[in-house]
């Protein structure tokens, strides 16, 4: 038999989906440390370009960002 | 009879090379071939009846630009045997890689509502309604990966990259007329001068010709074949053919628009069909038949594009070798995108032209991120060993990268901001 708390719901059942949760969560963790030492030697090459790429990007948001507020404001 | 013996001896090596380059044939010649796909093909269509065969040049240098990015995502699938997305993941870190994967997932999710649109104003104009469009559509894609081959899905691949050719027979049927398709298309011209308008096609044509979804189905397509370092010439071979007949279709399209609809106003790839219907109503169908066609390759290509990607990140089995219940994931994703970018277009007034519109600007983000990923991928050593980039390569590739970002970037300002090119 399944416990029943006060608010009617299963005890197993919410322990299921915080585990399911919970695995996605830790899914996303392991996946960050398994890639978290980045296999590319850091030339200055390379770090001249993902630091272009990082200036392209917020250049582009920050342009996104823009066109969203003319468009609200119009 | 040492004649006789030598010719046989030369027959064979062709015969044998020959089968050799069918085995390992198929995701360049499908990638490049995809590569046309809805919007490509509304593309040059309007290309075609804007500037006539004006611009037929272009298209023609557009081949090595192909060529030469696609080339790379080859040699790094076959000598990492990591798809794109897992590679940037493990050479960049986690900031990289999820803001690839994340990214990718929305613009390929956007894209495949675009060749929904593409195919449902296809095939409405044989009086299908766009539910059955989408039905359709849907039963072909579970079709061709249910069988759990990788084999089965590039064949069937490889036969709608063969109806993507039904522009050449319908740009004879129009008549053209050689002499001023050689004298006005292949000399390189400006129409006109360089205006805003000339610019904005070439930013156009350069936007449908490299798409972020290219670089990372190619590369997963490699390694899903199985394709190893002793493949890579004929994975190269494969690309190159692929970048010719991308070329050929998109010239053929050009062709057939430049020579019945010269001069008018086309905004679809189906209005020109539709119009085409009144002069000429069977190249109107085969223009319809194709658009149909290239909606489905891009649909296909495109969804399983982000399934390989998020399968590799996320270590789910995500090969079309696996049956659905062996790789349960893989194919969730890949359902769950095409089947809810379906019933985006089912949805009354959904603002789809918008949605157009936003996909060529949210493309822009992830672009040259990919683009530049490769070139460092292929730079290094370590990974690459011997395949790395030579001088050579390294100058073409970054000369064309350079320009993609350059182009591709004023072209989504100029989606933005059209009263700036006006």
């Amino acid at each position: 038999m399944e416990k029943m708390d006060p608010t009617g719901k299963s005890e197993s059942s919410e322990g299921r989906s915080d585990s399911f949760l919970a695995k996605q969560f830790s899914k996303f963790t392991e996946i960050n440390k398994k890639y978290a030492k980045p296999q590319i030697t850091m030339t200055p090459m390379v770090r001249i370009a993902l630091l272009g790429l990082r200036i392209y990007l917020i250049v582009l948001v920050l342009v996104l960002v823009y066109k969203f507020y003319t468009l609200i404001r119009t | 009879m040492n004649y006789v013996s030598r010719f046989y001896y030369q027959y064979r090596r062709v015969i044998k090379a020959l089968q050799l380059y069918l085995l390992i044939a198929g995701p360049g010649l499908i990638v490049m071939i995809a590569d046309n796909d809805a919007g490509g093909i509304t593309t040059y269509a309007a290309t075609g009846a804007k500037f006539g065969y004006a611009l037929i040049w272009f298209l023609v240098l557009l081949g090595p630009v192909a060529y030469y990015v696609q080339e790379m995502t080859v040699r790094l699938g076959a000598v990492t045997k990591h798809g794109h997305a897992e590679a940037i993941f493990a050479a960049f870190g986690p900031f990289w890689g999820w803001f690839s994967l994340l990214d990718l997932s929305l613009v390929n999710w956007l894209t495949l509502i675009t060749e929904f649109i593409g195919m449902t104003a296809a095939l409405s104009i044989f009086n299908i309604p766009p539910v059955i469009t989408v039905a359709i559509v849907v039963g072909i894609m579970m079709f061709m990966v249910v069988q759990g081959r990788y084999w089965t899905w590039e064949k069937l691949a490889m036969f709608f990259c063969l109806l993507n050719l039904v522009y050449i027979p319908a740009a004879f049927m129009v008549h053209p007329s050689v002499g001023s398709i050689l004298q006005k298309g292949i000399i390189p011209n400006f129409p006109g001068g360089i205006t805003a308008m000339l610019i904005f096609f070439l930013m156009a044509n350069i936007g449908t010709t490299i798409a972020p979804w290219m670089i990372f189905f190619q590369q997963s397509a490699v390694v899903d074949k199985g394709m190893g370092k002793k493949d890579i010439p004929w994975g190269k071979l494969d690309t190159l053919l692929g970048a010719v007949f991308t070329v050929v279709v998109a010239i053929f399209i050009v062709i057939v628009t430049g020579t019945v609809l010269y001069g008018m106003e086309i905004s679809s790839a189906a209005q020109a069909s539709t119009t085409m219907m009144g002069t000429y109503p069977l190249v109107g169908t085969l223009l319809a038949i194709g658009l149909f066609d290239a909606g489905l390759l891009g649909a296909i290509c495109i969804s399983l594009a982000s399934s390989w990607a998020f399968g590799e990140v996320f270590g789910w089995a995500h090969s079309l070798n696996k049956r659905i219940r062996e790789a349960p994931w893989f194919y969730a994703y890949y359902f769950f995108a095409i089947i809810t970018a379906g019933l985006v277009v089912l949805i009354p007034n959904a603002p789809l032209v918008l949605i157009t519109l936003f996909v060529q600007v949210i493309a822009v983000t992830l672009l040259p991120a990919a683009l530049v990923f490769l070139i460092l991928l292929l730079n290094n050593e370590e990974i690459m060993g011997e395949y790395r980039n030579t001088t050579v390569q390294n100058v073409v590739s970054i000369a064309i990268v350079i320009g993609i970002i350059a182009l591709s970037t004023l072209y989504a300002f100029s989606v933005l901001f059209p009263e700036l090119f006006a």
